[in-house]
């Protein structure tokens, strides 16, 4: 059991290397400018699918914690300081590291937080948040849940629109880049293409390891029991809130570790980060991966996004993921890959079977 | 499929009068917010640029070259205006971008063309997009700013000093927002009420009482929206007299209608294009407002709005600019000829620009308008 | 002038509050049958509200009302004969999801019909600056037929569901479908009929509306956010409180411009309406009791 779930993983590994060498040979090598923001969105997916697929919890609002991290990271690191040097709180701060002095573009200098700090403040902001919004919300079921979600949605998306320091509805630019090991860092820079590329892609194996291990765990049956059955899960002894309210923490600090990269990679970021529309087509993706696999998600995020982020839908965006959660929900509420696998595997057992009834 | 390909070839062949060895095209990008919360400016902008591009293209191309257009739908995110732009940039190397419609989308991808080396024509109107002057970068529409000035400079003549201010969470409200903040105290304004109301709004009798209870002696409402029609009826209804002053962004002969009667007598500054018609026929702009005119409200019957306009100029600057660079120019010899271009006659004004204006238009460009009749008319100075 | 703001504000919040009530009370039918919320509801609002907009082109602005009323049921019935009749116990999960597609759907397709320009239908009496005064506050006199229309559907739901035997049996569904049906009641039907029902309530709501807040293929969702607050907030499945919900939210907004910045006016009602759901899930006027019966 534990050897086949890292087949799996190292599929992935070999797919991530395949696919990079596959656009070199084919000379499309800007293919991995969308494929690295397809990487990032997968890492709230995956969290999200969790969420909806394993503990039977719908968020509305999960474009929200994106944006948290987004929005903190970018606040932060393009915050300037350089005023208040002599104060002795921006002083100290300046003298851990925290506060790092940069030029802007075109020549200025600034003393902001440094990026690493910017991340721990906006994940651990997303995992408060999370928390302190998680508990009343996963109190409530079906539409109320829904809705709860949604209106936590609107109401970061107002913030973010509302608010001067926000950049109101232009967002924020200029976010400098991510310094990562080696004078590597996280940006859009296309000399640093490949390698951002696999970082992206190395964030989504190690969080799909993560998940993979806990589902398979006491805590993945715990979880699949509320989604069964919530109330029989309570009565067998499974504590159901705390249960529900850590799956929800955990997708909320993926969402937001999703966001503090890609707006470093994209320099910036704007309101249509944080709208409902991103929290439902988030909700598609799972919809459409099957709603219990994690696999399929992973696919069906990579292939939706990169396609959309390519604009191959034209001005039909939106209108494609809708008719997607439609037809998905109607005809394959499993998904369609989950559920194609599934039928696959069922195959080759009957046919194994099969043969060695017939050998006998 | 090597028969489909022969029979498309043989097509493309038979409908391109051109000679067949033409030179090869020039390829121009456009990222447009077609559709999305920014559908109003994006669709009649890219309307305007694919109708530009068949005209030039049916007259020859541009010093024997053909116009290639690709626009891509960016919905107003600028997560997408950014993948778009690295792939037109990259992939596509084309020769320049047209676009984004919105001033977030714009700011998102400034570095990126400016990086890419690629011309960057904007159609939105933030200051900040050439202020700093980037390079590459240049920008069509008129400065958030010199509406306010001709604005203000209105105010002066009506004896107008304490105003309330209404404005949109959109970009567009938000740049006019601040330009009014700025440059009131100089022009002895007083901002005595200051708001912002959702772009989406249904309703803004309760903002509007605000600023009724401040007693003011003049509105000024910034926004592109629908809602800016909603507040105008809301302050007729609420039984206000004061004049209102509206941006730019009344620039759109559908929010007259929808206001009806409560539009009557809005003043606001805008380009002449709305006015074509009665321009005395001195003006140099009123052979290109009336063709531009013409042509759009003929091809696809619906009327023409000044921001379709503004993609109107980013493309008329282009192609003079390509034409006088002469065949086989580069970007940066085209660029230089864009920094160094005086003179030009579009929608929003003469372009006049420089390597320290990448905008190239000044107080001038704006005409101050005002609604008679449920039409726009020159307002009576 | 602190009584003459006062009222002002107040006509102001009744203004929002018709608007949110009107909306909301639609949610309400295909609950009260069915027991899900459709996501799509303020869809059905803009298809009115843009049909009447068409219609009123060649026919006298009654005419076009009703006939718009009549396309949106006829759109509302084939949504719900589509998408929905022939599914087998989906689960709330299921319904929602497929609600909020129907919903995009629709507007992606109304932005095809009808482009992105913004339209209206003309004020009922009067016109855009008439307002009727009453010692210096002013109401336009759209409001009132708001006001008017949103009470006579109002009395006629709860007639309908009250008091004839289809409303009675409509209800019975949303109670326990399987016993309905034992009780050789036609459960599918009725769920087309509400949803037909719910689709003309909607129309109805986007013909009145229109004047006010105008039509335009992306109104839908915001008002459906709204209408959806109001109809919980008043508890879910009852039109009367979905009303009263509706003026206290709307006045609620109007009062909270009066001294707090109007950006965040949204973020405000709808932090009221996540409050009311923890603290009170059954809404301001539901039975907790009753609440506790259903099934999620």
């Amino acid at each position: 059991m534990r050897t086949s779930r890292f087949i799996p993983i190292l599929a992935l590994l070999g797919a991530v290397v395949l696919v990079q060498l596959l656009t070199l040979a084919g000379g499309k090598a800007f293919f991995l400018t969308q494929l690295t923001m397809s990487a990032y969105y997968t890492l709230i997916v995956i969290g999200l699918c969790l969420l909806m697929g394993f503990a039977g919890q719908i968020s509305l609002g999960h474009a929200g914690f994106f944006a948290i991290g987004g929005y903190t990271s970018a606040v932060l690191t393009t915050l300037d300081l350089a005023a208040y040097k002599e104060n002795p709180l921006v002083a100290m701060l300046a003298k851990a590291g925290v506060l790092t002095a940069r030029q802007d573009l075109y020549g200025g200098s600034l003393l902001s937080v440094h990026p690493w700090a910017a991340c721990v403040v906006a994940v651990l902001l997303a995992f408060v948040i999370a928390w302190a919004i998680g508990i009343p919300v996963l109190k409530l079921k079906g539409h109320y849940l829904a809705m709860a979600t949604l209106g936590f949605g609107t109401i970061i998306y107002s913030i973010v629109l509302g608010t001067q320091r926000f950049g109101a509805a232009d967002g924020i630019s200029s976010v400098p880049p991510f310094p990562l090991l080696f004078g590597v860092s996280v940006s859009g820079d296309s000399s640093l293409r490949v390698l951002n590329y696999y970082f992206a892609w190395l964030l989504v194996t190690v969080a799909m390891v993560l998940l993979l291990n806990l589902i398979s765990s006491r805590v993945g049956r715990a979880l699949r029991s509320i989604h069964g059955a919530e109330d029989a899960a309570g009565a067998m002894g499974v504590d159901t809130a705390r249960f529900k309210l850590s799956t929800f923490m955990l997708s909320a600090v993926l969402a937001a570790v999703a966001g503090v990269f890609l707006t470093h990679y994209n320099g910036g970021i704007g309101p249509s980060e944080a709208s409902i529309m991103k929290s439902v087509r988030y909700v598609a993706i799972v919809a459409v991966g099957g709603m219990g696999s994690l696999w399929g998600t992973l696919i069906m995020s990579v292939v939706l996004n990169f396609l959309s982020l390519r604009g191959y839908f034209g001005s039909f965006d939106d209108a494609v993921f809708g008719g997607i959660l439609i037809v998905i929900m109607l005809f394959a509420p499993d998904g369609i890959i989950g559920a194609d696998l599934r039928r696959l595997v069922g195959k080759i057992a009957n046919y194994k079977q099969q043969n060695s009834n017939k050998s006998q | 499929m090597k028969i489909l390909r022969l029979f498309a070839a043989a097509i493309i062949i038979a409908l391109s009068a051109a000679p067949v060895l033409a030179a090869p095209a020039i390829k121009v990008g456009a990222i447009l917010a077609v559709t999305g919360p920014a559908s109003f400016l994006g669709a009649p902008e890219a309307k305007t640029l694919e109708m530009l591009v068949e005209e030039i293209n049916a007259k020859g191309g541009i010093n024997g070259s053909k116009i290639e257009l690709v626009i891509k739908d960016s919905g107003a995110s600028p997560e997408k205006a950014i993948s778009f732009a690295k792939q037109l940039i990259e992939e596509e190397k084309v020769f320049a971008i047209i676009g984004p419609s919105t001033t977030g989308e714009t700011m998102a991808i400034k570095n990126i063309a400016e990086e890419g080396k690629t011309l960057l024509l904007s159609c939105a109107a933030a200051e900040v997009i050439v202020n700093p002057v980037a390079k590459y970068v240049f920008k069509t529409p008129q400065m958030d700013k010199h509406a306010v000035i001709r604005i203000f400079q209105q105010m002066k003549k009506m004896g107008i000093t304490k105003i309330g201010v209404l404005s949109s969470n959109t970009g567009f409200g938000k740049a006019g927002k601040e330009q009014i903040e700025k440059l009131a105290p100089e022009h002895a304004i007083q901002i005595l009420v200051n708001e912002v109301y959702d772009k989406a709004a249904t309703d803004l009798t309760a903002e509007v009482t605000k600023v009724k209870a401040a007693k003011v002696q003049a509105i000024v409402n910034w926004s592109i929206e629908p809602a800016q029609a909603i507040v105008i009826k809301n302050v007729r209804q609420t039984g206000m007299t004061v004049p209102i002053f509206q941006s730019h962004g009344f620039g759109n002969i559908g929010y007259v209608k929808a206001a009806g009667a409560a539009a009557e007598g809005a003043i606001f500054p805008a380009g002449r294009l709305l006015v074509a018609e009665v321009l005395s026929d001195k003006n140099p702009q009123k052979a290109v407002l009336l063709a531009y005119k013409k042509s759009y409200e003929e091809k696809y019957k619906e009327d023409v709005s000044t921001f379709g306009g503004h993609a109107y100029d980013a493309m008329k600057i282009l192609e003079q600019a390509l034409k006088a660079a002469g065949a086989g120019a580069d970007k940066e010899k085209v660029r230089t000829t864009i920094e160094n271009m005086k003179g030009l006659v579009g929608t929003a004004g003469i372009f006049n620009f420089s390597p320290a204006d990448h905008n190239g238009l000044d107080l001038n460009a704006f005409e101050m308008l005002t609604v008679k009749d449920g039409k726009f008319t020159v307002l009576e100075k | 002038m602190f009584f003459e703001l006062f009222f002002q504000y107040l006509v102001a919040g009744l203004t929002y509050g018709t608007i949110y009530a009107i909306v909301g009370i639609g949610f309400n039918i295909i609950y009260n049958t069915t027991g899900i919320i459709n996501f799509a509801q303020g869809e059905f609002v803009m298809l009115g509200g843009m049909t009447a907009v068409t219609l009123y082109g060649f026919l006298p602005l009654p005419l076009a009302v009703i006939g718009a009323v009549l396309i949106t049921m006829v759109m509302g019935g084939l949504i719900e004969m589509v998408f929905i009749r022939w599914l087998v116990k989906p689960t709330v999960l299921r319904m929602i999801i497929i609600t909020i597609g129907i919903s995009i759907l629709i507007r992606e397709g109304a932005l095809l019909v009808w482009g992105e320009g913004v339209r209206s239908l003309p004020y009922f009496t009067g016109n855009e600056i008439s307002a009727l005064s009453l010692g210096g506050v002013r109401l336009s006199p759209q409001v009132l037929w708001s006001i008017g229309v949103c009470m006579v559907i109002v009395l006629f739901l709860n007639l309908f569901f009250k008091h004839t035997m289809l409303g009675r049996e409509m209800r019975a569904c949303a109670a326990n479908r399987d016993a309905a049906a034992l009780c050789g009641i036609p459960t599918k039907n009725m769920i087309t009929l509400s949803f037909v029902l719910s689709a003309g309530i909607g129309a109805l709501a986007g013909c009145v509306v229109s004047p006010i807040t105008y039509t335009q293929y992306s109104i839908g969702s915001g008002l459906a956010i709204k209408g959806f607050t109001v109809a919980i907030l008043g508890g879910l499945g009852n039109s009367m409180a979905a009303v009263a919900a509706g003026f206290i939210l709307g006045i609620l907004e109007s009062f909270s411009i009066w001294v707090l910045p109007t950006a965040y006016k949204d973020a405000i009602s709808i932090a009221i309406l996540l409050a009311m759901l923890f603290i009170r899930p059954s809404g301001l006027f539901g039975n907790k009791e009753a609440m506790r019966l259903k099934d999620f």
